[in-house]
């Protein structure tokens, strides 16, 4: 591949992660059950084709949010991003369930300047970056989530609530409540609306060691609701997107949104 | 994976009792291992529907400095989940230290069987070692007992022989 091209299809893995194309992106906490008085998590992120292993490139730390169970922001410690992981350690300091997701939003331009067709990729507050004479303006915004949920003690519901923006998943079964054999119930919601009709990939870490990728697809009904019944104790990993014509960006002229989560099931 | 063990449970002759009566006990099996510690573990009463009834014994690590053994609680998955993630340990009553290989009785006075409504119950007892494995094991029982009963279930890995006596 010649080197600009390749420089191209990297910057567009990377800005685009979550595509359908495109590789898979997510973090793996170190536990999701924890016990004891002082418990820490250590999470890696990264974007990759194999889950859940560091194998491709990491996966950027901007717009990475951590939610304490009583909903006030928790500060990150240790973070760094290496060659092919993120890393970054969090101090349960309260007892309950927190929430760590990565999201933000991206617009994709495409535009004629003087004749020369032109691209542009940045955050919404840069938009002004297009110069003021383009013509054919196209603007797509991607709007993504990753989450994953870690509970110290006794799971509590507070950071579950949804943000009302993209495509986000509410739980009805709690997220570090999961066990092989039995089913959870999750909703999908665009805008904090039921998203019905949308298929939810669900793979199986370990893919490294077996020849199936083992996958399964499940769809929304008319309330946003689907059920998993886990097959075997592990992380999954759970993702969904959809492209509709309503972006939350007036300028843009499509949008997609996607969520993803990393899940651990336990064993009976 | 969970261990099902067929229980055996059989009529046996013994003297007479004042009041229903209930005796627990847990083997734990010596194991050849390079490196072995004294497993946790958790000995409860569950209902059919897995909802726990009470907490009978957890034996764990509770000695150590700042009571760093509650860090390792959560391997006891099925008992942190149904009750022991939302208890404050230690439970007075409850909380005991690891024990050697062996059989031990189990206290069963933090259950309250006066006021047990008859029913269908099991004994489950629960064990994960420190670099070793997990092992559970359930022994269904009648509350009230009609007659002399034990009960007992025989583990593969990290449990021996697991027995309950039910007097009338």
């Amino acid at each position: 591949m010649p080197k600009k091209i390749a420089a191209l299809a990297l910057a567009l893995t990377v800005a685009l992660p979550l595509t359908a194309e495109a590789h898979r992106a997510w973090m793996l906490p170190s536990a999701t059950v924890l016990s004891g008085k002082d418990p820490w998590v250590t999470v890696d992120a990264a974007v990759s084709n194999d889950l859940f292993y560091f194998e491709h490139f990491p996966l950027q730390l901007d717009g990475l949010a951590v939610m304490a169970p009583d909903g006030s922001p928790v500060k990150t410690e240790n973070a760094s991003t290496g060659r092919y992981r993120s890393t970054f350690d969090v101090h349960l300091t309260q007892p309950g369930t927190y929430k760590m997701a990565v999201a933000g939003d991206n617009l994709f331009a495409s535009y004629k300047l003087d004749g020369q067709q032109k691209r542009w990729r940045g955050t919404p507050d840069k938009l002004a970056d297009i110069p003021a004479n383009a013509t054919d303006l196209k603007i797509r915004h991607s709007q993504r989530r990753l989450e994953v949920f870690v509970t110290a003690g006794k799971p509590s519901d507070g950071v579950l609530k949804p943000t009302g923006k993209g495509l986000e998943l509410v739980p009805v079964t709690h997220p570090n409540d999961l066990f092989a054999g039995e089913s959870a119930r999750f909703t999908l919601l665009l805008d904090g609306r039921p998203a019905s009709g949308i298929e939810v990939e669900v793979v199986p870490g370990g893919n490294r060691y077996r020849t199936k990728l083992n996958d399964m697809t499940v769809k929304t009904d008319d309330t946003g609701g689907f059920a998993v019944t886990w097959p075997e104790p592990g992380m999954y990993w759970l993702s969904a997107d959809v492209t509709d014509t309503n972006p939350s960006v007036p300028q843009a002229s499509e949008r997609t949104a996607s969520y993803t989560v990393t899940l651990e099931v336990l064993p009976q | 994976m969970r261990t099902w063990v067929p229980v055996a449970v059989t009529g046996l002759l013994t003297g007479p009792a004042a009041a229903a009566d209930m005796t627990v006990k847990v083997e734990i099996p010596t194991l050849s291992v390079a490196e072995y510690h004294k497993p946790y573990v958790a000995v409860w009463v569950e209902k059919p529907d897995q909802s726990v009834v009470g907490n009978l014994a957890v034996w764990y690590s509770l000695k150590m400095r700042d009571n760093e053994g509650v860090k390792w609680l959560k391997d006891l998955r099925q008992w942190w989940r149904r009750s022991g993630r939302s208890l404050e340990m230690p439970v007075d009553g409850i909380s005991g230290a690891t024990r050697a290989p062996g059989l031990h009785e189990v206290d069963t006075k933090a259950l309250p069987l006066a006021s047990l409504p008859p029913g269908e119950y099991a004994l489950v007892v629960e064990a994960a070692r420190e670099v070793g494995g997990r092992e559970l094991l359930r022994v269904p029982f009648q509350w009230p007992p009609a007659k002399p009963v034990t009960g007992t279930a025989k583990g593969e890995s990290e449990l021996g022989t697991v027995t309950i006596d039910l007097k009338p």
